[in-house]
C-alpha cells in the first residue's frame, strides 16, 4: 500500500478532487477513500464539511485519546468541530441535502458508466445492500465526484459503458478520479482530462471498459493547488 | 405535571408491555445515540415477530463485540422484518448477523435510502401520509412503484413510517420528558420520538427536576416522550467506549 511504482496514491486522488472545491462550498464526503479529501490544505478557501448524521462544519479527525464519544462523521470516525459548527437532526440533515444545498458530494463507487450513472450500494451477487445516504446525496447534490480504484481486484474495469450492478443514481457523475487519472463525464461521453504519474494513455485505454474522449496532449494530474493570485 | 410519572427505575419495566408483532424504532448512528441498554431490555423481554427500524443492524467499531444490538434480537428469533439503510455490510470482509437470516428467507429486509428513512418517520410524526422524493429514482428500489413528475423532474412516492415504540438515547432529560441530545447523538432520535405512539428513552445524566431545562433549550418536547430511564454507570449500564479501549 505504501508506494506505488506509478499512478496516484489514495491521498493524491483525493487531493486532486479537493482542488476543485470552491470557496464557500458545502461538501459531503462518503465513507472510505473520499474521507481523505478533508486532509487537503484548502489555504484561504472556506469549506464547510457536512455529514449526513447532522453535523455541519466538522473538522479534522480527533487525536487518539481526545475523541468526543458523542461526535462522529458519516463513517463513524470521531471528528472535531470547527468554530461555527451546528448540529441538526437526521430529517433536517437530509432536508438540506434534498433541497440542493450540498455543492459537492464525493463518493466511492464500484462502477461508473460513461453516461454518468454509477453504482456503489450493492456488490454483484449480494442480497440486500448498503445504501446509507448515497442515493439522496447522488440525486440532489449540485456536483457528484467519484474516487475509486481504476480496476477491481480481479483486474476488471470500473469505468464502463453501462453499469452491470444496480445503479445508485442515473446520469449524475461529473468527475471521476482513479489511481490512473482524472475523467470528466461530458455530454459527448467520458473524457480523459489528466493522467497519473508514469501512466500511459495506452494503459488507460486497455484498463477502461468504455470509449474515452482523449485529447492529443493529456496533461499530468495536477499535484498542487493553483494558488489564487 | 402529569398523573403518572414518566421516570422508570429499570429498563425491564420500561419495555414490559411490547406485544408480539409490534413495529419498533431504534435510534442512533454508528453507536452515538444508540439505545444499547434498551436493545438489551427488549431482547430480554422476548417479544417476537417484530418489525425493527434503524439506520443499520449493527452499531460500529466503538461497541464491544458482545454489546447488545439488533443482531442479538435477530439471533434470539425476535425479528420478522428490518427496515434499514444498510442491510448488507459495506465491505466484502464484513459479515452481518442479519445476512444469514435474510439468505435463508427467515427475515424480510426492506432497504431504504437514509434520507427517505428519516423523512418517512418525520412524515409519520407530522401527520403526513406520504411524500415524493428524488432519491432512488431510476434505481432497482423504484421498480414498479409510483413516480410523478413535478417541474420536469421525476420523484418517487414514499409512505410515512409510523412506529409503535421508539427506543432512543439522550444526554439530558427532565422528569417531564423534555430531552437534550449532545453533538451527533441527535441523529434519528427526535424524529423517532415523534413517529412513535410510545417513546422510551435511556438517559446519560441524572434525571433533572421539571423546569430545570430552559424551554428554549429543549430539543424534543416532553409530550413526545413517555418513559425515561437513567443509565447506570458501567459495568451495569452500557456506554460507548473509546476506540483504543476495546479489546479485540
Amino acid at each position: 500500500m505504501s508506494e506505488r511504482a506509478k499512478g496516484l496514491t489514495r491521498q493524491q486522488m483525493c487531493d486532486r478532487l479537493a482542488m476543485e472545491f470552491q470557496d464557500g462550498w458545502i461538501v459531503n464526503l462518503g465513507i472510505g477513500i473520499p474521507t481523505l479529501c478533508s486532509n487537503f490544505d484548502f489555504g484561504d478557501k472556506q469549506i464547510i464539511f457536512h455529514s449526513e448524521n447532522g453535523v455541519i462544519g466538522y473538522g479534522p479527525l480527533a487525536a487518539p485519546g481526545a475523541e468526543d464519544l458523542h461526535l462522529v462523521n458519516a463513517g463513524g470516525q470521531h471528528v472535531t468541530l470547527q468554530p461555527g459548527a451546528a448540529i441538526v437532526h437526521h430529517a433536517d440533515s437530509f432536508a438540506l441535502i434534498r433541497s440542493g444545498r450540498i455543492d459537492v458530494t464525493v463518493l466511492g463507487a464500484y462502477e461508473v458508466a460513461e453516461n454518468g450513472d454509477f453504482a456503489n450500494w450493492k456488490m454483484a451477487g449480494q442480497q440486500g445492500g448498503g445504501i446509507g445516504g448515497a442515493m439522496d446525496l447522488a440525486a440532489c447534490a449540485k456536483h457528484v465526484f467519484v474516487a475509486m480504484e481504476h480496476q477491481t481486484r480481479d483486474g476488471k474495469p470500473r469505468l464502463v459503458e453501462r453499469c452491470a450492478i444496480p445503479a445508485t443514481a442515473r446520469g449524475v457523475v461529473n468527475l471521476v478520479i482513479t489511481n490512473l487519472g482524472l475523467f470528466e463525464i461530458t455530454r459527448e461521453g467520458m473524457a480523459l482530462r489528466e493522467i497519473g504519474p508514469g501512466v500511459t494513455v495506452e494503459e488507460i485505454k486497455a484498463t477502461t471498459g468504455c470509449n474515452l474522449i482523449i485529447p492529443g496532449d493529456v496533461p499530468p494530474v495536477r499535484m498542487r493547488p493553483a494558488h489564487d493570485h | 405535571m402529569s398523573a403518572r410519572s414518566k421516570v422508570y427505575s429499570s429498563f425491564d419495566d420500561a419495555v414490559r408491555d411490547i406485544p408480539n408483532g409490534a413495529t419498533l424504532g431504534f435510534g442512533g448512528f454508528a453507536v452515538v445515540g444508540m439505545p444499547i441498554n434498551l436493545y438489551e431490555a427488549v431482547a430480554k423481554q422476548g417479544a417476537k415477530a417484530l418489525t425493527c427500524v434503524s439506520n443499520s443492524t449493527r452499531g460500529g467499531a466503538t461497541l464491544p463485540a458482545d454489546a447488545p444490538d439488533m443482531g442479538q434480537m435477530i439471533k434470539y428469533g425476535q425479528v420478522r422484518k428490518v427496515i434499514c439503510a444498510f442491510t448488507a455490510p459495506t465491505r466484502a470482509s464484513q459479515r452481518l448477523v442479519l445476512s444469514e437470516y435474510v439468505e435463508k428467507g427467515l427475515i424480510e429486509a426492506e432497504l431504504v435510502p437514509q434520507g427517505t428513512l428519516a423523512e418517512r418517520m418525520r412524515a409519520a410524526g407530522a401527520g403526513i401520509p406520504a411524500f415524493y422524493t428524488p432519491a432512488a429514482v431510476g434505481t432497482e428500489l423504484a421498480e414498479g412503484r409510483e413516480t410523478r413528475v413535478f417541474n420536469g423532474r421525476e420523484y418517487l412516492l414514499e409512505h410515512a413510517l409510523p412506529l409503535d415504540y421508539a427506543f432512543i438515547r439522550a444526554h439530558q432529560a427532565d422528569a417531564a420528558g423534555n430531552l437534550r441530545f449532545r453533538r451527533s447523538q441527535r441523529n434519528f432520535n427526535p424524529i423517532m420520538a415523534m413517529a412513535a405512539r410510545v417513546t422510551v428513552v435511556e438517559v446519560e445524566e441524572d434525571i433533572l427536576p421539571v423546569g430545570a431545562i430552559d424551554p428554549d433549550d429543549v430539543h424534543t418536547a416532553g409530550i413526545f416522550v413517555h418513559r425515561i430511564v437513567k443509565i447506570p454507570p458501567p459495568p451495569e449500564g452500557w456506554w460507548p467506549q473509546r476506540p483504543g479501549s476495546i479489546a479485540r
